[in-house]
């Protein structure tokens, strides 16, 4: 009789794939209701770049270019000039520093190269991700928007401890 | 005071109680659709909609507002006429069978000697009614994929005709043993006698007074109405005219706007219909502990019913994948359909012997 034996099974796995759609309904969802709730990223994750400063406020920059090289879709446009002033009243740590430092987010891939490259640690992933614009010109961010002490930071994310588990934060309830 | 016998009071009340239904199932439709998104969205780890309004209670609303404003767009070779009719078929026939539902027993209104029947109209041949207007709603789908002039679409329609002609075969035969048990087609007849058919205490009893209820006499009909239903439905598992993996979206890919929103309307009318005939026929339809005591509680135990199936078809998309289309008809026509005129035979080979003299 295989076609009893035959309902008996499916109407079986039938039960089992239901009860267990049903379980899940009253489980914590893994949605974050983003704008309201703040998203939590990885300690390491790669978001807008910040230009850093050293404990006096000037910039750790010194013009080199390595970020530029290493860029893979050249989207860092740097130009460099002499600072002759005093080492107090310079604006970067070095006589020589960046006039202009751009960044085009239209082609910016986050890849975290320039990152590896800079040896003065003067440059880093920040993590501002919100950026949307609403033209085309506005991706192209200036020293103005880099640097650590002019960036804006958005209040809709919180970094997570190095030793917390972001992926699975709503898995086991 | 109010005179019944003149033909415009009568008719004027009668369309004041289509009205109400018709209010009141559209509404219940409209929550549907979000109850599904939901509760789907539930099973599957999401929140759903939940920003239009407290809990995304106003989200239908705003739907309907999206549907309006999209841009009404009519295939440059289709069959314009057919074309604009069929989802009017579609609507029109998935209204129509609201009509003989009981959705509840007598009720009087407090301080008055004025009772009326929670029943638009009441009459002999209700579920044969129910089954010749459902079965035109094969219509609304078929004439959609074929005048839309696409391979979609007409794929859709195809397989969607061949579909609901198979599942209405067994759809209809699992009612035929609820009809040997009653007696009767009138749905209200049909409810009546399951209030208290075993002549146990009061009625009051939740576990006593639901024995009384078809499902226990026709277990097996049941079970193969629960899944034809599924299939007359077009829902998933049984969703092939609409397999949006193979056919785009099936009959109504060509839709747009108002029109693809009486299809979708359609649909879930559909659904609810046929849950509240499941729940009329098998559950008792408003007959429920402490009906008899107290009337209105019938609405009430009614639309439990209804909500009930409804959550188990979102259930069931919750969870199972589509059927292929050579399984659907093997399990049509080799499986449910054997099945079912064993269930008749079974039946009326003990209602010949007197088993379901009550």
């Amino acid at each position: 009789m295989s076609i009893i034996s035959d309902i008996i099974d499916s109407t079986k796995a039938i039960i089992k794939g239901m009860s267990i759609t049903l379980a899940q309904i009253p489980k914590e969802k893994w949605t974050v209701q983003y704008p309201d709730d703040p998203v939590t990223l990885q300690p390491r994750y790669r978001g807008q770049h910040l230009l850093h400063v050293d404990e006096l406020g000037r910039e750790k920059c010194v013009a080199c270019f390595l970020c530029a090289a290493a860029c893979p879709s050249d989207c860092i446009y740097i130009i460099a000039d002499d600072d002759p002033r005093p080492e107090e009243e310079r604006i970067g740590v070095d006589e020589r520093y960046a006039k202009i430092y751009n960044i085009d987010y239209g082609r910016c891939i986050f890849c975290g190269y320039c990152v590896e490259a800079c040896p003065k640690d003067a440059i880093t992933h920040g993590y501002n991700f919100e950026l949307s614009v609403y033209t085309r010109a506005d991706l192209l961010k200036t020293k103005d928007d880099l640097l650590i002490t002019k960036q804006k930071q958005s209040p809709n994310y919180r970094v997570a401890f190095s030793d917390e588990d972001v992926d699975s934060e709503y898995k086991e309830i | 005071m109010l005179n019944l016998d003149n033909p415009l009071v009568f008719a004027g009340i009668k369309f004041l109680g289509i009205f109400v239904a018709f209010n009141a199932v559209l509404m219940i439709v409209a929550y549907t659709v979000l109850a599904e998104r939901r509760v789907l969205a539930f099973i599957q780890g999401r929140v759903g909609p939940n920003r239009v309004g407290y809990g995304g209670v106003l989200q239908p609303f705003a739907d309907l507002l999206k549907f309006i404003f999209k841009e009404e767009i009519v295939p440059d070779k289709s069959t314009k006429f057919i074309y604009i009719l069929a989802p009017i078929i579609a609507i029109t026939s998935a209204l129509m069978t609201i009509v003989v539902y009981p959705f509840g027993p007598r009720v009087v209104i407090p301080f008055t000697d004025i009772s009326f029947e929670m029943v638009v109209t009441r009459f002999d041949v209700a579920l044969l009614y129910v089954l010749a207007v459902t079965s035109v709603g094969v219509y609304g789908i078929t004439l959609a994929g074929w005048s839309s002039n696409s391979k979609y679409s007409l794929m859709g329609g195809l397989r969607s005709a061949a579909q609901l002609i198979s599942y209405e075969l067994s759809l209809g035969l699992s009612l035929v043993g609820v009809i040997l048990i009653s007696g009767s087609l009138d749905l209200a007849t049909i409810v009546e006698q399951q209030g208290n058919r075993w002549g146990f205490g009061d009625g009051l009893n939740i576990i006593l007074q639901p024995l009384s209820w078809n499902i226990f006499l026709q277990p097996l009909g049941f079970l193969i109405y629960l899944i034809s239903a599924i299939a007359e439905t077009n829902r998933v598992p049984f969703d092939l005219p609409e397999a949006e993996t193979e056919l785009v979206a099936g009959f109504h890919t060509e839709y747009s706007a108002l029109k693809f929103a009486l299809f979708f309307m359609a649909e879930y009318v559909n659904m609810f219909t046929v849950s509240m005939l499941a729940a009329t026929l098998f559950l008792g339809g408003w007959q429920g502990p402490g009906v008899a005591q107290l009337p209105i509680l019938g609405v009430f135990w009614f639309l439990g019913k209804v909500i009930f199936f409804l959550f188990f078809y979102i259930w069931l998309r919750g969870t199972l994948p589509r059927f292929r289309f050579d399984q659907l008809m093997n399990f049509g026509w080799k499986f449910l359909l054997p099945v079912a005129i064993l269930n008749i035979i079974l039946t009326a080979t003990l209602a010949f012997f007197g088993v379901f003299q009550f």
